[in-house]
């Protein structure tokens, strides 16, 4: 049977991904926030 | 109003002072007893835990909640959102009351309080977060001082001086601002030593950006919250600009702190995924830091969508006091409840009720001050001798930028 173990190169290539992935994520998360936030927000005269 | 009937006499005994008065002089006690029998006679501190409730309250508390001050003039001086001037002065008076009582309360927590100065000019631990943390404090408390004096010049009738402060108030902000941001960074940078002792939930090595992000929302919120504590106590010291300003302060700084609040949400996330710590969710503390993360982050910050988004001003209220509670929350896990978590419950520390009664007497303190001050100097109004100068410049501004305002 073979030995797996993990070193620390794989924790962080694992936790960097979830964290590149998530970021997507927050980006888009993010951008729907300040369109509820300033969705009613009154035209400026420019 | 009683004041104006003469049959009604102005009596000092009102329900309020007495409280006032009672903690003043339990806390005066517990004063003598601390720099007559030391620490160990009235605190609960050890080797073990040596930072206990002064520092999570006074200390960490006190730095986060007077945020409002750098964060208003900054928005007011380096942004140019003119339109929230009027809660400058109170947020400076704010954060000087807060910053000179992290210092007083700081006496009851150093060992040798006489040495405070010695950090400065005696022995400078130059590579120490600590000295970091101290020099920044020391010196924006200077720049805080001289950033509320105008206020008192005016009161005293001190115009040549006066004029020659209002003028470094923006050298002063700038400054400020590069200060707080060190020194509330570095408050959750002084705990990156500690992996071995703080829960992995809240440990973490973005806790210096943490602990800067929330400084932000505890600022907006704080200024929102005693706004709303002074409108109902001290309305009749209020002039016409602050009141019409009132409102807009509350919605800006809510929609301000909804951003800040959603920002610290995501990295707090981010933080939990880049140390893969999803599986402590699962625990007791992971179910104390969703109470935090999610009733004293989440909920705050979709509050105050909504309440801006609706423009119900209640809702961004109440959405300021969760958030200022959160802080407090955040503050107490991070240095009490998740600290040396791994120790058995006996060696675990509970401040006693001394070290909580000096906390009360200190908060005590700073409400007396900014009440008195509040009622003395122009802090909600603009000085009459002064408005009509600052209202030319103000004219100028918008004359500068905003021509169309005046049509032209």
């Amino acid at each position: 049977m073979e030995n797996h173990f993990y070193s620390l190169h794989d924790f962080l290539l694992y936790t960097k991904g979830a964290a590149y992935y998530l970021m997507g994520a927050m980006v888009l998360g993010i951008l729907g926030f300040w369109l509820y936030l300033t969705g009613r927000d009154e035209e400026k005269d420019i | 109003m009683s004041t104006d009937n003469p049959a009604v006499k102005k009596t000092w005994l009102t329900p309020y002072n007495m409280v006032v008065g009672l903690i003043i002089l339990i806390g005066a006690v517990i004063t003598a007893l601390r720099f007559t029998k030391g620490l160990g006679a009235v605190t609960n501190l050890s080797d073990n835990n040596p930072w206990g409730m002064w520092i999570a309250f006074d200390l960490l508390c006190g730095v986060a909640l007077a945020a409002g001050g750098y964060t208003t003039s900054t928005a007011v001086y380096v942004f140019g959102l003119k339109r929230y001037h009027s809660a400058v002065r109170p947020a400076i008076l704010t954060a000087f009351l807060g910053y000179s009582l992290v210092g007083f309360a700081l006496l009851y927590d150093v060992g040798r309080p006489w040495r405070l100065p010695y950090p400065f000019f005696v022995q400078s631990g130059t590579t120490s977060v600590l000295f970091e943390v101290g020099l920044c404090v020391m010196l924006y408390l200077n720049v805080l001082f001289v950033e509320w004096t105008p206020a008192a010049l005016e009161w005293l009738g001190f115009s040549k001086i006066r004029n020659l402060v209002v003028k470094l108030v923006l050298p002063l902000t700038i400054f400020g601002v590069i200060l707080s941001t060190m020194h509330q960074s570095s408050l959750g940078a002084l705990y990156l030593i500690t992996p071995s002792k703080l829960h992995p939930l809240w440990y973490s090595g973005y806790l210096p950006v943490f602990f800067f992000v929330s400084s932000i929302a505890a600022g907006l919120s704080m200024v929102i919250f005693e706004g709303t504590l002074s409108h109902h106590y001290l309305h009749d010291k209020m002039d016409e600009t602050y009141l019409r300003e009132h409102d807009g302060v509350t919605l800006g700084f809510g929609k301000g702190a909804a951003l800040v609040l959603a920002g610290y949400f995501l990295i707090k996330v981010v933080g939990i995924t880049i140390d893969n710590n999803w599986h402590y969710l699962f625990t007791g503390y992971g179910a104390w830091f969703l109470v935090e993360l999610l009733g004293f982050v989440a909920l705050p910050c979709f509050l105050f969508a909504m309440g801006v988004r609706e423009k119900n001003l209640k809702l961004i209220r109440g959405a300021a006091v969760l958030t200022v509670l959160g802080i407090v929350l955040n503050r107490f896990n991070v240095t009490l409840v998740a600290f040396n978590w791994q120790l058995p419950a006996a060696e675990r520390y509970f401040p006693s009720w001394m070290e909580i009664a000096i906390s009360l007497y200190i908060v005590t303190l700073g409400l007396t001050i900014f009440t008195f001050i509040s009622k003395k100097m122009p802090i909600f109004s603009e000085h009459p001798k002064f408005k009509e100068h600052e209202s030319a410049e103000f004219k100028e501004h918008k004359l500068k930028h905003h021509p169309q305002t005046f049509g032209h």
